[in-house]
């Protein structure tokens, strides 16, 4: 049976892709029947690098790629070594990880809210402090270099990472490096970055490259945050994708090719980076200096992910706010009058999007789970990982723009017949969910320290008891949180829920993209504060279910 | 590669074999026996949860009185039906599609009339409640951007370009009376008019008012316009967006991203001065706590752009029966009077009062308007809009000139 794992595996993740890359590739190049395109060009590239502006959209994707990965990974290192083991850690860390199952939409309506010029933080100082009667006329949101942009991405990006190296944590002696650091005189923050973090950003290491390929491509922040003069790439590619013009679509194919470009070139340049940072880390390490002062560094740290937790929590409280408010102007901080006309119209519709989003995401993320486990259990036997070939399949589904590949997928599902039904849409979510599932589990599984499986084999028990009493238990936090990982992407799904499900079967999240459509913020509130409900269940589950299992087990206990 | 392609074109050749017996809007009574039990897919921009809860009441009463089920398909984008059409064209699923009906008009309806993606002709006037509709004094009911509908769409609503301000924030002797007035008065107010981003439907509307309003000779606008003469025709156009754009808000280097983004600015205090397609839209928004009460409408004396929007069918839709039950309840006068209601969605009706009963004229005689709303006697003149033509490529030369700003 688990033979067949890795195949099946590979299966889910690759067939999908390639036929959806095959529907965009040939377009790209002129090729599609259908649509009257007969023959092999390169007419479609031409007009899409004659599209203005394009350099800049394509710079705008390439640098929210790498400024989101590199801001949020150096904060979160810098944070763990700067605080692990220490109450303040626990009291930021339980206050971050929910953070991870608010939708991106949700908190970039959130953010753009609270730093707009008629935003709260305004509102909050006008006009006492600043004799603002009227919001100033100031660029922001939407500003032309993409900082909001970025801001919107790494809010929601360090959640992830943090909890991705928390999984990790456990598997290296954290506690036992910062002691020996520590007598030898180093600061915390640099015996951490020599000993622990080499170790532990190998195991997140895939994490961070899929930071980068979301960041790079991302449509929903960028349409809420991002420059519109003109939109970063990703946002025109979708433009470009739902022009009714026939003739668009080949272009919007060729965009599709060069977003691929994009962010492989975002992640060169990470390579690139992670070269030179090693390098610097050595060189540092090899003079010998102790960084003893670091507590400035560590209090950057520490505001900075307080930051990121209030920005996302008060923009959530507001759009909560705005959910039962009335009339609410500028410059009040708080609306004139409260109204439940926003809940009472949403509710009686929102059942059907409930039970689809639950059930859907909930087939998805079980059926990842298995497949993943069950091919790391393959590995582990055969001893064989595949490599980076395997590694390419699990990171199609997350390096190639959803836009460009769930098009060309949805031309093959019509041929096939295959209409918007449950089953249809679980398989397209499996696709998008099962990488996150693996590369958030694959690291811990991989890093389980065999040893307890050579005791328990030496004590007589066979391959499945020491699997199901030994290493699933030591590894359930692990798998949990991956699955709790699993499910928010899927609640999250956009762009495959809408093609795919062609409207006949609709998910929190896309009507709440629809509604959003019309900017009304009681009804974004709304909508919000669902949509970040299911995952934060998700993962209060992942969280209570390890601790109600080991309550009397304190090595399996969270430093 | 080459297995690749040899695929593709295989799927791509192939057609599905399906028999449906084809329904006739002309023996009515056999359509409402088809209808029966159907799945009606709507497929409507879903950016409004005042039009929501219209479109909602619409499904209680189909399944009631026709037993028709209607599903309201969300979209933030009417593009997106039109390109799932479409994907589905193109993989020969030329039965059976996922749409019934499209809330549509302008571009949208030209590129499918154009691409053959709709019922057939003919199949609006068929419909029963067709005999109320006003198609005398209403000519865009019959021509949708200058392209003759030919009976492939049903006429739902009408629009007409109207503009708000907050009286408590802006004395309304001031007020611009022309696109050369806005331009006047927004170099004395920066920072408080902007419109939204072309393609953005409304956003094109602008453009293509002040378009109206500067061109020398305004029955070009009537036909379909000609590359070489393009640029000397718009030149008056892009003079002008060229002085306003140093005093729009941000500077015009962003733009609202669409009508309720900007009317939310409206309310934040951040603009003065905006505008909506429909006449009734600052009551409606007044009335849903969306604008503060102050808020009144003024037109433009020599005339604003005024259009119909519509539904239609697709050539492949499942439920045709179902569709064409739904597109004669939409002209009902009992569905037409109730969207025209602010206090419902405001939306004016395409009907001809003359021709209904008196119990029917007296639903709409009965409606109060709003207080934002201008009487049907102030709304001013109508322009026509220009062949979709000209809005095609006006927005790519605006993508080109201010879609990269910075």
């Amino acid at each position: 049976m688990l033979r067949f794992a890795p195949l099946l595996a590979i299966a889910v993740l690759a067939l999908p892709v390639i036929a959806g890359l095959a529907g965009t590739l040939a377009p790209a190049f002129g090729y599609l029947p259908a649509l009257g395109g007969s023959e092999i060009s390169l007419e479609p590239f031409r007009i899409v690098l004659g599209q203005p502006g394009l350099l800049r959209s394509c710079l705008i994707a390439l640098a929210s790629g790498v400024v989101t990965a590199a801001i949020s990974t150096a904060l979160v290192a810098l944070f763990v070594g700067g605080w692990s083991e220490t109450r303040t850690f626990r009291l930021i860390q339980s206050l971050v990880s929910p953070l991870l199952a608010v939708p991106h939409a949700a908190a970039a309506f959130g953010l753009a809210f609270m730093i707009a010029p008629s935003g709260f933080l305004a509102r909050l100082v006008s006009p006492w402090a600043t004799g603002w009667t009227r919001p100033p006329d100031w660029l922001i949101v939407n500003d032309s270099l993409g900082l909001s942009l970025m801001a919107g991405l790494i809010v929601k990006e360090v959640p992830f990472l943090l909890l991705i190296t928390l999984a990790a944590l456990p598997q290296v002696p954290l506690a036992a490096s910062n002691r020996l650091a520590g007598s030898l005189g180093y600061g915390r923050v640099a015996g951490f970055l020599f000993t622990t973090w080499p170790a532990i950003y190998r195991q997140i290491r895939l994490a961070v490259s899929a930071v980068i390929a979301f960041a790079s491509s991302a449509v929903d922040v960028a349409v809420i945050l991002g420059p519109t003069t003109p939109a970063s790439l990703p946002v025109r590619l979708v433009q470009w994708m739902n022009d009714p013009e026939l003739t668009a679509r080949f272009m919007a194919s060729a965009g599709a090719v060069l977003q691929l470009g994009v962010t492989l070139a975002a992640l060169l340049i990470w390579f690139g980076l992670e070269k030179l940072c090693a390098m610097a880390t050595m060189r540092l390490c090899e003079r010998g200096p102790r960084f003893r002062a670091d507590a400035g560094i560590r209090m950057v740290a520490l505001l900075a992910m307080a930051t990121t937790a209030i920005a996302i929590f008060g923009g959530l409280g507001l759009l909560a706010l705005w959910s039962v408010s009335g009339l609410w102007q500028f410059p009040h901080v708080l609306p004139a009058s409260l109204s439940l006309r926003g809940w009472q119209q949403t509710l009686p519709g929102i059942g059907d999007p409930l039970t689809t989003t639950v059930t859907v995401g909930l087939a998805a993320t079980v059926l990842s789970a298995l497949i993943v486990v069950a091919s790391l259990a393959r590995e582990q036997e055969t001893g064989r990982s595949g490599g980076n070939r395997a590694l390419l399949f699990i990171y199609l589904p997350l390096l190639v723009p959803q836009a460009g590949f769930v098009f060309g997928l949805k031309l093959f599902l019509v041929h096939g017949g295959v209409g918007a039904n449950w089953a249809a849409l679980v398989f397209v979510h499996l696709v998008f969910v099962l990488p996150y599932v693996f590369l958030s589990l694959s690291a811990p599984w991989r890093a389980f320290d065999r040893r307890y499986e050579a005791i328990a084999a030496g004590l007589g028990k066979g391959r499945g008891t020491t699997f199901l009493a030994i290493r699933l238990p030591m590894l359930s936090r692990a798998i949990l949180a991956a699955m709790a990982v699993g499910f928010a992407v899927s609640v999250g799904q956009y762009l495959p829920t809408v093609l795919i499900g062609a409207g006949r079967l609709v998910t929190i999240t896309t009507e709440a993209v629809a509604l959003g459509a019309g900017g009304n913020r009681r009804i974004i509130g709304i909508y919000a504060f669902l949509q970040m409900l299911l995952p934060f269940l998700g993962f209060a589950l992942a969280a209570l279910v390890p601790a109600l299992l080991f309550r009397n087990r304190r090595a399996m206990k969270i430093a | 590669m080459k297995t690749v392609l040899a695929a593709l074109a295989a799927f791509a050749l192939s057609t599905t074999l399906a028999t449906a017996a084809e329904v006739n809007p002309a023996d009515w009574d056999a359509v409402l026996k088809d209808a029966k039990g159907e799945t009606v897919y709507w497929n409507a921009w879903g950016g409004s949860q005042n039009i929501n809860a219209y479109i909602g009441w619409v499904g209680e009463e189909l399944q009631q009185r026709f037993g028709v089920k209607l599903v309201h398909v969300k979209l933030d984008d009417t593009a997106n039906a039109v390109a799932t059409v479409v994907t589905e064209k193109a993989a020969g699923k030329d039965t059976g599609g996922t749409i019934d009906l499209i809330w549509i008009n302008g571009e949208n309806f030209a590129s499918m009339k154009r691409q053959g993606l709709l019922y057939e002709p003919g199949w609006a006037t068929q419909l029963p409640n067709w005999r109320y509709v006003d198609a005398e004094t209403k000519p865009t009911v019959t021509t949708d951007f200058t392209i003759p509908t030919d009976g492939m769409e049903s006429p739902w609503g009408m629009a007409k370009l109207v503009f708000f301000y907050d009286s408590a924030r802006t004395d309304a002797s001031g007020l611009p009376d022309s696109a050369d007035e806005l331009l006047a008065w927004a170099k004395q107010q920066p920072g408080r008019f902007s419109y939204p981003q072309p393609p953005d439907f409304i956003g094109s509307t602008f453009l293509k008012q002040v378009l109206s309003e500067k061109i020398a000779d305004p029955a070009k606008l009537l036909e379909p316009v000609k590359p070489d003469e393009f640029a000397g025709l718009t030149k008056p156009l892009f003079d002008y967006l060229d002085q306003l754009h140093p005093y729009l808000w941000r500077s015009a280097k962003a733009f609202p991203k669409d009508y309720p983004s900007m009317s939310q600015l409206l309310a934040d205090g951040e603009l003065d001065i905006t505008f909506a397609f429909n006449p009734a839209e600052a009551s409606s928004a007044i009335a849903n706590d969306l604008l503060p009460d102050k808020v009144r409408s003024f037109t433009f004396s020599g005339g604003t752009l005024s259009n119909t929007h519509f539904v239609a069918i697709p050539y492949n839709a499942a439920a045709k029966a179902g569709a064409l039950v739904t597109a004669n309840f939409l002209l009902s006068p009992e569905a037409q009077a109730r969207k025209q209601d602010p206090g419902i969605w405001g939306d004016p009706t395409v009907l001809a009062m003359d021709r209904l009963s008196d119990k029917d004229r007296a639903r709409f005689e009965k409606l109060d308007l709003g207080i934002a709303t201008l009487k049907p006697d102030e709304l001013g003149p109508t322009l026509p809009e220009p062949h979709p033509s000209w809005m095609a490529m006006i927005e790519e030369e605006w993508a080109a000139r201010y879609g990269v700003a910075n």
